[in-house]
């Protein structure tokens, strides 16, 4: 696969390592979160045969965490952006 | 030296005599042959024994696909079974054999299972060798394998190498046939960035392998012109005995290319094979067709082959199977082959076609509307027996006989991302359809265009598509364009033993068997006859399997369907995917600094993390590696020692918000850790589990170093770049790592400050008042050289940690080993260092598995419930809380001369010994110089109330059963004064 990195182009994912669901990113607020919230972050995870949003690290990189959007039927990836980025806009 | 089949003409060069073996008997063939070609001249047409039954076998086709000629080539080390003899290139002093016979290949003992083969039909594996179980391993598969089967590996180490590469193009043209070439002309000339790959040693595909012309010049003399032309641009890339073995996701093609097969011996400095993987935009799939068979009863005899194949020997390679030969087809295609070999001067015994409206010849007889029943000939062909349109019977005599039953597209490739082929009526054959790779086109044959012109026009076409050329088209150059004229014919009527599979042994009569036996699947039917799973992958075979299924469950060949076509498209040996990844290769080897100090002393090594490091220093008179460990840690523990650690993990954090993130990372605090101090760090995983563990070191407001274990340093540094990006990405906090940057020593013992002193530069008090436990400081040492210390202790003793640039690791190491003299130094290696932080009841590895929570290491206390960290709030919930949660401990056995085995399970010393009344179990043990006994830690329910406990320590593996207490895990020093000296 080539995933296209948001700063350095086209990147042959052997250069990649991957995690999982970008849900990864919407860690429960220890401050209301309930054990099943926590639980549902820890544990819980879609299975789409289709578009699925996920974390892959350019380990072989500039070591920027990236959410991919990949369909998982056909490994078409239709959008990638830093995590960073994805993290920060969540804050507004 | 003979070659009575030898025929003129031909792209063979006759000045290049090339001599070759084959079972022992010495042979002649040209430059320009294949192994199977130079046999055939030779009038050899046994070539091998079939899978199952052992019957005689000769080649069937002229290429890839063959099913039959398969042959070990070369021998020893460099042994290589299951060659195609139809691809072998000739060279000087080939050794080629026979496979699967025994004792000869014209007298095969096993050929007995062909008496037998009524019942060694479908699924006669399954149904046979099923009771009793217990037999299967010992008896039923040690004969089947040794009965069935391939050839055998040499198994010696193969002496060749073999690389991988990356190649990257605007245009990947796979195929260098007529479509291929003129593709590659088309884009060649219009600048594009063009790799133009073929199997073949000699490009130009079917068009070395026919007569007709192109605008006036042979087909194969325009091959060569093109591939001249082609290869004067700079900007094409001809890459010939190069297979495309699979199309992979985003436009990434698999290639091997066979450097070094068509030789003795790889060239000095040369790899056999090389596996590319080929980044291309576009890519045009040329691959042509193949020509399939027509099952009919023993059409397996050496001598009966595809009619192109008879077609390719006799033109491009000038060699015949036999003298007199017939032809059975079912399309015009066949009457094509008749022709040519009669140009050879090779005489047709007749062409069986099934049509009865077949068009008739005046240079051979044709008999219309007949069909080939059976034929005879024990070691090769020599009648064929035909049933003619008025249902007499005749034998014609030939020595070969060529079989025509339609062409199919070289569909492959289009179907490795799951498209599915489409059915073409016309030509009665699957074509490319769905969804193809991405940035595939398809041209030529491939797409089920037959004619040469067909061919030449489709390429140019894919070509000005691909790159998007605009503009008046060039026009072709002339060539044939005849129309495909054929009726379906798949098998005649009434046989049973007409081969389908010719390399899996796979008849109609299975396929009828496995059909009545209730299989409807085409995936079953494969899976049950194995029809198509020969390492040919069924290329001359599927589609008469599956017409036969097709009709018997009274459906179309479409609604039937096929099956997945996979990578790689022929067989690619495992040493090419391999690669230079070999033995000591396999993955990159670490080397610390001082390493090459390290083996002159001696040290044996043990692999951490792809690093070597030291794991003791035999002395003279130390035998047992047990001695070089107890005096290491005896002499560090009264003296001094030094230990290379410069393996572990170090990360440096800078940023004004270091200490708010190595405060959320880690389960205790961080963030009020002072300038010049040291704390341990725990972190955990999410899910409240210990992930690592190590120490952070204030060096400035701003700026921490941490390390981590050897073994998780990437794993650590890539969750610290997650938490950071992640779930941090307003803080200002940088991470790099460092763990190369810096070689790092632990100077450890009672003497270890007076060893320092004499390192460090005068103006760094590095005396106790000065310089207390847990202190970290930049340093100067040796006159000047920065470097960086930190008091902190692993094996329990006054101890220090102290850093240099790399580069000065080596140099360091010999002057703390010099100036360590007066004390008696030691170096001690990881036994040493195990042993000691055993004796200190110090977690690490073997303890940090992946299960252990905090509070099972004694560390409960360190999760903070004051802050938000990582994992803390799942640390909190109750399944990982319970009363009885194991607990860190130590044991000793009560006879201090039994042994402690890490492992094994801890049971009370009156109760049951099973795993229901399981107390815990041994993380690591180790024989301690200061204990004078083994000792070990473990985790142990409730272990913190248990201390004086006697248990028993079993290992049922291992049939030990000894007594142990349970004692505190600081064995050393418990109350660390030794530490704060």
């Amino acid at each position: 696969m080539i995933i296209h990195h948001p700063l350095l182009g086209p990147r042959d994912a052997s250069e990649f390592v991957y995690l999982g669901a970008a849900t990864l990113l919407d860690r429960p607020d220890p401050q209301t979160a309930t054990p099943d919230d926590w639980h549902a972050y820890a544990y819980l995870r879609d299975n789409p045969a289709g578009p699925h949003r996920e974390l892959w690290f350019h380990e072989g990189g500039d070591r920027s965490w990236l959410v991919v959007t990949r369909d998982t039927t056909t490994h078409e990836i239709t959008d990638v952006a830093l995590a960073r980025d994805v993290a920060l806009e969540r804050r507004k | 030296m003979t070659q009575i089949n030898r025929l003129q003409g031909g792209q063979i060069n006759r000045d290049r005599p090339l001599k070759f073996m084959f079972d022992g008997k010495f042979y002649q063939g040209f430059e320009g042959d294949t192994l199977a070609s130079a046999l055939l001249a030779n009038n050899v047409r046994l070539m091998g024994r079939s899978f199952k039954y052992h019957r005689p076998r000769g080649p069937l086709t002229a290429g890839s696909e063959e099913p039959n000629a398969i042959v070990e080539l070369r021998g020893g080390a460099r042994r290589e079974p299951n060659t195609r003899a139809t691809t072998a290139e000739l060279y000087d002093g080939l050794v080629a054999h026979s496979q699967n016979r025994w004792p000869s290949l014209a007298f095969d003992a096993m050929a007995i299972n062909d008496r037998f083969s009524n019942f060694l039909t479908a699924g006669f594996y399954y149904k046979t060798f099923m009771w009793p179980k217990a037999f299967w391993e010992k008896l039923y598969e040690p004969i089947i394998r040794r009965a069935a089967g391939l050839g055998a590996l040499s198994g010696r180490e193969d002496p060749d190498v073999y690389d991988k590469g990356f190649r990257h193009c605007d245009l990947l043209i796979i195929g260098a046939g007529p479509a291929g070439l003129m593709a590659a002309l088309t884009a060649g000339r219009a600048g594009a960035d063009v790799i133009l790959a073929d199997e073949d040693f000699r490009m130009g595909g079917r068009l070395n392998a026919e007569t007709f012309e192109i605008s006036g010049q042979s087909g194969a003399d325009w091959a060569a012109s093109a591939v001249a032309e082609l290869s004067s641009l700079p900007n094409v890339r001809l890459m010939p005995r190069t297979t495309i073995i699979g199309a992979f996701d985003h436009g990434i093609y698999g290639a091997v290319e066979r450097i070094s097969d068509h030789l003795h011996m790889p060239d000095a400095d040369k790899p056999r094979q090389i596996l590319w993987r080929i980044t291309t935009r576009q890519t045009i799939l040329c691959a042509g067709a193949t020509e399939r068979p027509i099952a009919f009863d023993n059409n397996d005899r050496p001598g009966v082959m595809l009619a192109s194949a008879l077609r390719t020997y006799a033109n491009r390679f000038a060699a015949t199977p036999a003298k007199r030969i017939a032809i059975f087809t079912n399309n015009d295609d066949g009457h094509r082959t008749a022709r040519d070999l009669q140009a050879c001067g090779v005489q047709i015994a007749a062409v069986v076609d099934t049509r009865p409206d077949a068009a008739l010849s005046t240079d051979y007889q044709v008999l219309r509307g007949a069909q080939v029943i059976d034929t005879k000939g024990r070691l090769g062909l020599t009648f064929a027996e035909v049933k003619l349109a008025d249902g007499s019977e005749r034998t014609l005599e030939c020595g070969a006989l060529g079989v025509s039953g339609g062409w199919n597209p070289n569909v492959h490739l289009t179907c490795h991302q799951r498209g599915r082929p489409a059915w073409q009526d016309d030509i009665a054959a699957f074509v490319p359809g769905g969804i193809l790779p991405m940035g595939m086109r398809v041209a030529g044959a491939a797409t089920g265009a037959l004619s040469t012109h067909q061919a030449l026009v489709t390429g140019k076409e894919a070509a000005r598509k691909a790159l998007g050329l605009k503009g008046r088209a060039p026009k072709v150059a002339d060539a044939e364009d005849m129309p495909v004229n054929m009726t379906p014919f798949w098998y005649v009527k009434g046989t049973t033993r007409g081969w389908l599979d010719q390399q899996n042994d796979v008849t109609v009569k299975d396929v009828k068997l496995s059909h009545q036996e209730g299989f409807r699947s085409v995936e079953h039917l494969k899976r049950y006859t194995t029809l198509g799973m020969a390492t040919d992958q069924g290329k001359t075979s599927n589609m008469g399997g599956l017409a036969i299924m097709a009709e018997l469950a009274g459906k179309s060949i479409p609604e039937t369907g096929t099956t997945i076509f996979r990578p790689p498209y022929t067989p690619v040996p495992i040493g090419t995917f391999g690669g230079r990844m070999r033995g000591t290769e396999f993955h990159p080897t670490r080397l610390t600094p001082s390493h090459n100090w390290a083996k002159e002393q001696g040290a044996v090594f043990v692999e951490v993390g792809n690093w070597l490091r030291a794991q003791w220093f035999p002395r003279p008179g130390e035998t047992h590696w047990r001695q070089s460990v107890d005096r290491e840690v005896r002499q560090t523990r009264a003296s001094v020692g030094v230990c290379d650690c410069t393996t572990l993990g170090k990360i440096d954090v800078q940023g004004t918000d270091a200490a708010r993130f190595l405060n959320f990372v880690y389960a205790n605090g961080m963030a009020k850790l002072p300038v010049g101090k040291t704390r341990y760090g725990l972190m955990l995983r999410e899910d409240g589990i210990v992930m690592d563990d190590g120490t952070a070191a204030r060096l400035e407001e701003d700026h921490f170093v941490v390390t981590t274990t050897t073994a998780n340093a990437g794993k650590v540094y890539q969750h610290m770049e997650f938490v950071r990006q992640c779930l941090m990405p307003d803080a200002d906090v940088q991470l790099i790592s460092t763990t190369e940057a810096w070689a790092q020593y632990a100077v450890a013992g009672p003497n270890s400050r007076k060893l320092l002193e004499k390192i460090v530069d005068a103006d760094h008090d590095i005396s106790n008042d000065a310089f207390p436990f847990m202190a970290c400081a930049n340093i100067t040492v040796c006159g000047g050289l920065r470097a960086r210390l930190f008091r902190i202790s692993f094996s329990g003793e006054l101890a220090f940690e102290i850093a240099v640039p790399s580069r000065y690791g080596d140099s360091l190491m010999r002057k703390l080993m010099q100036q360590g003299e007066e004390f008696g130094v030691t170096p001690y290696g990881t036994e040493a260092l195990g042993v000691m932080r055993i004796e200190k009841g110090h977690a690490a590895g073997n303890e940090l598995n992946g299960t252990t929570t905090a509070l099972n290491l004694g560390l409960g206390r360190m999760v903070s419930t004051a802050k938000d960290t990582i994992g803390a709030a799942l640390s909190r919930r109750p399944g990982l809380n319970e009363a009885d949660a194991l607990k860190l401990v130590g044991l000793k056995p009560l006879d201090p001369e039994t042994k402690i085995t890490a492992g094994g399970h801890l049971m009370r010393a009156d109760g049951p010994v099973d795993a229901a009344h399981d107390q815990g179990y041994v993380t690591s043990a180790a024989f301690s110089p200061a204990m004078n006994s083994m000792i070990g830690l473990a985790l142990l329910k409730q272990g913190d109330e248990r201390l004086g406990e006697t248990l028993r320590l079993v290992s049922p593996l291992t049939d030990l059963t000894i007594s142990v207490e349970v004692v505190s895990a600081h064995f050393v020093d418990p109350k660390g004064e030794r530490l704060r000296a």
